[in-house]
């Protein structure tokens, strides 16, 4: 029994010591944006928030109008991302200094909604873009609790709802199309391209003009790299990206859930041994 | 080891069942039980206070995490009396099954009301192919029904002793064979009723990991898995002792004040273990000055740490001789501060950023109010009708 014991306590701490060493070997693996990865490049120096993006973005995914936000119930006015707005622009103010800034799925190249997903209904598909399936999304919203973003939207006056969230027009890019947003701003504020092209375009324009710009991409490293990227006049932080740490939200608990359960060696050596042992006491006790 | 076949004398059985209290219980559990219709005729917006920014609320922290650890002592108890071949235990378990089987069962129905469209739910254990291995829910999903699975069947030999008795010719040679079939089987059914909770209760920890940093870093670790394991084995034990007393008060059954007490002790070392355990984390992360701030999350940590040490205070000054009140209120303690520590997690220390707000609707409180009643009622109407409470009465 005494020899039992032991052995179960030696093969908790072995999982224990695998989880902790195992740790930086997979942080290592930073995951890279596949290589069809396009991207969106919104720049918030030339966008003057006419809105047609979101306009748009509505009448390419059906989406109905929300009269509940701004408008006194008269115009589609919605505040935020919600489960009729895939996209939206909003104005920033900080005393004297004004900006606009587009918010929507940053399609991440590392994402944690993806992370999460029991079935795979949002997945990491075609051109780098994070889509949401509707036969596999049993309405958990664990991606809600995972998405640093705020982004998955979920239906919620709705009896058989559905997550909503940009799908980067996927179906309009395979018709060799852009995206509806970028198709319909009227200053260029923001364009579609490879993610590649559209990073040294953004880096181009921030050295072309360094007094303008706060001299960084976002989405170009932040939480791993997103596939829409921003370039501002002002702090990011005071546009509500609330992070700038490179790490991927996912890591760490892929990292500790990978370490404890490696292969399924674990679990199984831990059922065994617990069989084992019960089997032992009732022999010793049988005689 | 003993055998569930061999059973001691049964309290409880000659009861009445529908006495005074068992009614207020039943109304509470129809309440309940009308609000989840509600709650499926009108949308989770209009029935729950949940939005983008709070998409998990009181089912979730409450039922479903909360709840289940709560439902541990099946899993504590069986480690001491199988593991740990402490067989003075053994009266102890059968209840302590009873209890887990209906706190996972009530558990698995709350996820049910809880996701919005659990008609697709089936496709989670036969669809294998589209899993995702790296989601820390699909697994607690699968454990969990698993878990609630095994748990019947570990309880199953007190049904069959009733029906090996009844009149049915049929039924009584099936139940015999059943028996004789458990008495093999069962420490390979047990020894999974011990790998499934070591899974998903560690994993339910994981889970908040995947909120990055909208998690505080008070409560976001690597070592979630290990506190929620600990806690929830000395959750588990305190509920042990909770019911222990429960039964005492409301079948006149006799305490065994010394299991008991050695059991309050193993469940406030495990405390002691994990307050030890997560402050040398913090010390390990360079986090441990956020606890000289005295936010909310600061503060919130403090009280979850005075709740986790004042049973093992209390404990160690009766050194084993705890009276049952004592023990009662040690075990209460545990239990309190093990919700605290995972409402916490899942509500407090979760921030989804500026504009956000939760506090649950009278629909969500009622569900949850009604289904505790639920379960309260069906524990005392299996143990009135089934031999699950073994010893001696008081009378």
């Amino acid at each position: 029994m005494d020899t039992d014991r032991r052995s179960l306590l030696k093969s908790l701490a072995t999982a224990a010591t695998m989880t902790v060493v195992s740790t930086p070997a997979i942080a290592r693996e930073r995951r890279k944006a596949p290589a069809d990865a396009v991207a969106l490049l919104y720049d918030g120096t030339k966008c003057v928030g006419c809105k047609a993006c979101v306009v748009k973005c509505k009448e390419t995914g059906g989406l109905p109008a929300d009269v509940d936000g701004y408008g006194g119930g008269l115009y589609d006015a919605p505040e935020d991302l919600n489960e009729s707005t895939r996209n939206i622009i909003k104005l920033v103010k900080d005393g004297e200094e004004t900006a606009y800034v587009k918010r929507q799925c940053m399609h991440c190249v590392d994402p944690a909604c993806v992370n999460a997903c029991m079935m795979g209904a949002l997945g990491k598909r075609q051109y780098g873009a994070v889509t949401w399936e509707n036969n596999k999304c049993i309405g958990c919203r664990y991606c809600q609790v995972a998405c640093p973003f705020g982004v998955p939207k979920f239906q919620w006056s709705k009896t058989s709802p559905r997550i909503v969230k940009c799908d980067l027009c996927v179906d309009r890019i395979a018709e060799g199309k852009q995206p509806a947003c970028s198709e319909v701003c009227p200053r260029g504020a923001v364009i579609f391209g490879k993610r590649d092209a559209l990073l040294q375009e953004a880096h181009r324009r921030i050295d072309e003009d360094p007094d303008l710009y706060v001299p960084k991409v976002y989405g170009e490293t932040e939480l791993g790299g997103t596939q829409v990227l921003y370039l501002s006049h002002v702090e990011f932080g005071k546009l509500g990206f609330r992070f700038s740490d490179d790490k991927p939200v996912p890591e760490l608990q892929r990292s500790v859930q990978h370490g404890i359960y490696k292969g399924f060696v674990a679990p199984l050596a831990l059922y065994g041994l617990l069989g084992a042992v019960m089997f032992r006491n009732r022999r010793s006790e049988d005689k | 080891m003993t055998t569930y076949a061999q059973h001691p004398p049964l309290l409880g059985t000659r009861d009445r069942l529908f006495t005074r209290p068992y009614t207020v219980l039943l109304f509470f559990a129809a309440l309940g039980i009308a609000l989840i219709a509600w709650r499926f005729y009108a949308g989770l917006g209009a029935s729950t206070a949940l939005t983008d920014g709070y998409p998990w609320g009181l089912w979730i922290a409450f039922d479903v995490v909360t709840g289940t650890a709560l439902a541990c002592g099946g899993y504590a108890m069986a480690l001491l009396v199988y593991i740990f071949n402490k067989g003075k235990y053994h009266p102890l378990v059968r209840p302590a099954i009873l209890t887990s089987a209906l706190g996972y069962s009530i558990a698995g129905l709350s996820v049910m009301i809880d996701v919005g469209r659990p008609w697709l739910a089936w496709k989670l254990p036969i669809k294998v192919w589209t899993w995702n291995v790296n989601s820390v829910l699909l697994e607690v999903a699968l454990c969990i029904m698993a878990y609630t699975v095994v748990l019947w069947i570990e309880l199953s030999p007190a049904f069959f002793e009733k029906f090996k008795e009844s009149g049915r010719p049929w039924l009584q040679s099936f139940s015999k064979k059943a028996l004789k079939f458990f008495d093999k089987a069962l420490i390979w059914i047990i020894a999974l009723g011990m790998l499934l909770p070591t899974m998903h209760q560690s994993s339910l920890g994981s889970l908040m990991s995947l909120a990055g940093p909208r998690l505080h870093p008070l409560w976001n670790t690597g070592f979630l898995p290990l506190f929620y394991l600990i806690t929830c084995l000395a959750m588990g034990y305190a509920i042990v002792v909770v019911e222990s007393a429960f039964s005492a008060t409301a079948f006149g059954r006799k305490t065994e004040i010394r299991l008991l007490n050695s059991l309050g002790t193993f469940a406030a070392y495990g405390t002691l273990l994990f307050v030890v355990l997560r402050f040398i984390d913090l010390a390990l992360r360079g986090r441990l000055g956020l606890l000289a701030r005295f936010d909310l999350a600061g503060s919130l940590f403090w009280i979850e740490t005075i709740l986790f040490t004042a049973p093992l205070i209390v404990l160690l000054m009766k050194k084993g001789n705890a009276s049952l009140g004592t023990l009662l209120r040690a075990a209460m303690l545990v239990a309190v501060a093990g919700a605290l520590y995972r409402f916490d997690t899942f509500l407090v220390a979760f921030d989804p950023g500026p504009g956000w707000h939760y506090f649950p609707s009278v629909t969500e409180q009622l569900i949850t109010v009604g289904l505790v009643a639920l379960e309260l009622a069906a524990y005392v109407a299996i143990v009135k009708h089934f031999p699950i409470l073994s010893g001696e009465r008081n009378d």
